[in-house]
């Protein structure tokens, strides 16, 4: 997709400083990123690189320690955690390694979750779950458990849950590191489906293939961000 | 804030997480289990025998006095004349003797050793007419001291006239036959159960003037004044305490006028004080139970991290997770309560057909059981959905 208009998100002079004891770590030594919206995005590189620290930045799990981020047009400086919380309820969806699903809940019922937390009135919930859960390809197995899916189909639950909300972002974070190849391809087919719908998808990954399928990449090294696929990650 | 969806929620998957670990939850609901169920049985077995013998005493002692007088050396007791005396103070509607002895009765030849005899005029049954369930009670003109007519007990029936004509057969009592002109009605309270459980052969009751004769005495030991509703109790006895001293030349070792309305305060005051002491069992109880509730949440807490967590990220506030916690923990807690209010409503009925009297559930006590065990709930579930509320999502992320 083109990049058109003002990027949806926008970092200048990201920093995040760890105090250890008497030590201090720099774990992200200025960040400058500009995502627009409709991009396939992944973020490249080995663990400790910082991509972690990152992440949890752009998901709004963690605020940096300078420098400014800007999610949709707001500013997310020194939010209180009740605040952080609504900002991630709408602006972003998470996908995790290991899917994170309840397991004490159906497939339904875990897709509900953040719409509850949205304060959507039921009515609406019930046919933007059925929505979600027929888009990634489980309108048959709405009230299964997740012991009951296979790996594929939980992250596909899981897929389904991050949408609900019609977040700004969706934020992947080795989507297909606990799946085989064969239903790793099939997410990221998803994954491109979804992003031809027109929503923003930041991958994070270690696996130079798997961020092959975003339409952009940067890599992160030690800290520091930059355009591309850097030779030896 | 609270949106009815998350309650809903959290409800179910308490209830789920109950459901789940049984053996703990069971262990954890016990301690409060146990206080509701005492807090229950105590406070209905409490309220069921105070019901009974505060219905005894309405049923005796409503607007009566009692005077108790007895022989001094200068007196025998009261006489013809006292009575008459006492029955002319204002507000008094009317004074009835009574005599009480134990002697022997023969009916058709047959000897009952222990009959119980009591001497009443016809004053005390003009003031309690209820009480004559077949027949007539004493009357008037019963009262000439050579009448020969007596009312009998449900009890004596058994004993002494069972499938006889009981109106109308002959009684022989002190040497003279007395003819049964009434019966008088079961009544359903204490003293009857107790007097039940004695080896009395039942009661027969017969003019006052004739059991005083068979005592060999002219004068009453014992009389119950009936006093007008329109007159204050304690004024009146004041009245009689008066006359009394005037007839027993100031020395008032030799009687005594018992309300029965002021021992009835005494028992309110003994219910009252017997609660504060069930609230201090209680609230011990509960407070055991509530630490074995806030160590189950803290347990909960740490094994449901990750899950806490994944709420956060998915846009859960904090209040919202303390809420869901908070309502875990009440809902855990009230379960152990209920469960408390039946085992302890069924050791009270089990108390009351022991006692055999009614069994009445005290919706007083059974709200009181709800109330405590939701407080508890929210009291010791606070600390740990506090805690669950404060975890660092990313941390909680990523435990494992």
């Amino acid at each position: 997709m083109e990049k058109t208009g003002e990027p949806i998100l926008r970092m200048r002079g990201i920093t995040k400083e760890y105090e250890m004891g008497e030590e201090v770590s720099v774990v992200l030594k200025g960040i400058d990123l500009d995502v627009y919206r409709g991009e396939f995005l992944a973020i490249l590189g080995p663990s400790g690189s910082g991509k972690s620290t990152l992440m949890n930045i752009i998901g709004c799990l963690d605020v940096p320690t300078s420098g400014t981020y800007e999610l949709n047009g707001k500013l997310i400086a020194d939010e209180d955690e009740k605040s952080l919380a609504q900002i991630r309820n709408k602006e972003v969806g998470f996908i995790f390694q290991s899917f994170h699903l309840l397991q004490k809940q159906d497939a339904w019922s875990n897709v509900e979750l953040p719409l509850i937390y949205a304060n959507l009135p039921e009515k609406r919930r019930r046919e933007r779950v059925e929505e979600m859960l027929t888009k990634v390809g489980l309108a048959e197995k709405m009230h299964h458990f997740p012991n009951q899916l296979s790996g594929g189909q939980q992250q596909r639950v899981a897929i389904a849950r991050a949408i609900a909300t019609e977040p700004t972002i969706l934020l992947a974070d080795e989507p297909t590191g606990a799946l085989d190849q064969k239903t790793g391809a099939q997410v990221m087919e998803l994954f491109h489906s979804l992003n031809s719908e027109g929503r923003t998808i930041i991958m994070i990954t270690h696996d130079a293939k798997i961020a092959s399928h975003a339409g952009r990449i940067v890599s992160i090294l030690d800290g520091n961000i930059c355009e591309g696929q850097l030779e030896d990650a | 804030m609270l949106n009815p969806a998350v309650v809903k929620q959290s409800v179910q998957m308490s209830l789920q997480n109950i459901r789940s670990n049984k053996m703990r939850s069971f262990l954890t609901m016990l301690g409060i289990m146990i206080g509701v169920t005492s807090v229950i049985a105590l406070i209905t077995i409490v309220q069921i025998v105070s019901d009974s013998v505060m219905g005894e005493f309405s049923s005796l002692g409503a607007g009566t006095l009692t005077i108790m007088a007895s022989s001094s050396p200068m007196k025998n007791g009261l006489t013809d004349n006292d009575i008459k005396e006492l029955e002319a103070i204002d507000g008094i509607d009317g004074v009835s003797p009574t005599v009480s002895l134990t002697t022997a009765s023969v009916v058709d030849g047959e000897v009952y050793e222990n009959t119980s005899v009591e001497g009443k005029s016809d004053i005390y049954f003009m003031h309690d007419a209820d009480i004559i369930t077949g027949g007539r009670g004493l009357n008037h003109m019963d009262m000439s001291g050579d009448t020969y007519v007596c009312i009998v007990d449900p009890k004596y029936v058994k004993t002494a006239m069972l499938g006889h004509k009981v109106l109308g057969s002959e009684i022989l009592i002190g040497g003279f036959r007395y003819t049964v002109v009434g019966v008088r009605g079961k009544d359903e309270s204490m003293s009857s159960f107790m007097s039940d459980s004695s080896g009395l052969d039942g009661t027969v009751i017969i003019p006052y003037r004739n059991a005083l004769s068979m005592t060999g005495s002219n004068d009453v030991n014992s009389a119950e004044v009936y006093v007008n509703p329109a007159y204050s109790m304690s004024d009146v006895e004041e009245s009689i305490r008066n006359k009394l001293k005037n007839m027993y030349n100031e020395n008032d070792d030799y009687y005594s006028v018992i309300n029965l309305e002021s021992m009835m305060d005494m028992m309110n005051s003994v219910q009252g004080m017997m609660g504060t002491m069930l609230g201090g069992i209680a609230s011990i109880a509960l407070l055991v139970g509530g630490i074995g509730i806030m160590n189950m949440m803290l347990t909960s807490v740490s094994e449901r991290t990750k899950e806490i967590g994944l709420r956060k990220a998915l846009g859960a506030e904090p209040s919202r997770i303390q809420a869901q916690f908070l309502i875990e923990s009440v809902v855990l807690s009230v379960c152990g309560g209920i469960i408390g209010i039946l085992f302890g409503l069924l050791i009270a009925f089990v108390a009351a057909k022991l006692l055999k009297t009614a069994f009445i559930i005290s919706w007083g006590a059974v709200a009181l059981g709800f109330g405590f065990s939701g407080a508890v709930g929210v009291i010791f579930g606070w600390m740990p959905a506090k805690r669950a509320s404060e975890l660092n999502p990313i941390d909680a992320l990523r435990s494992e």
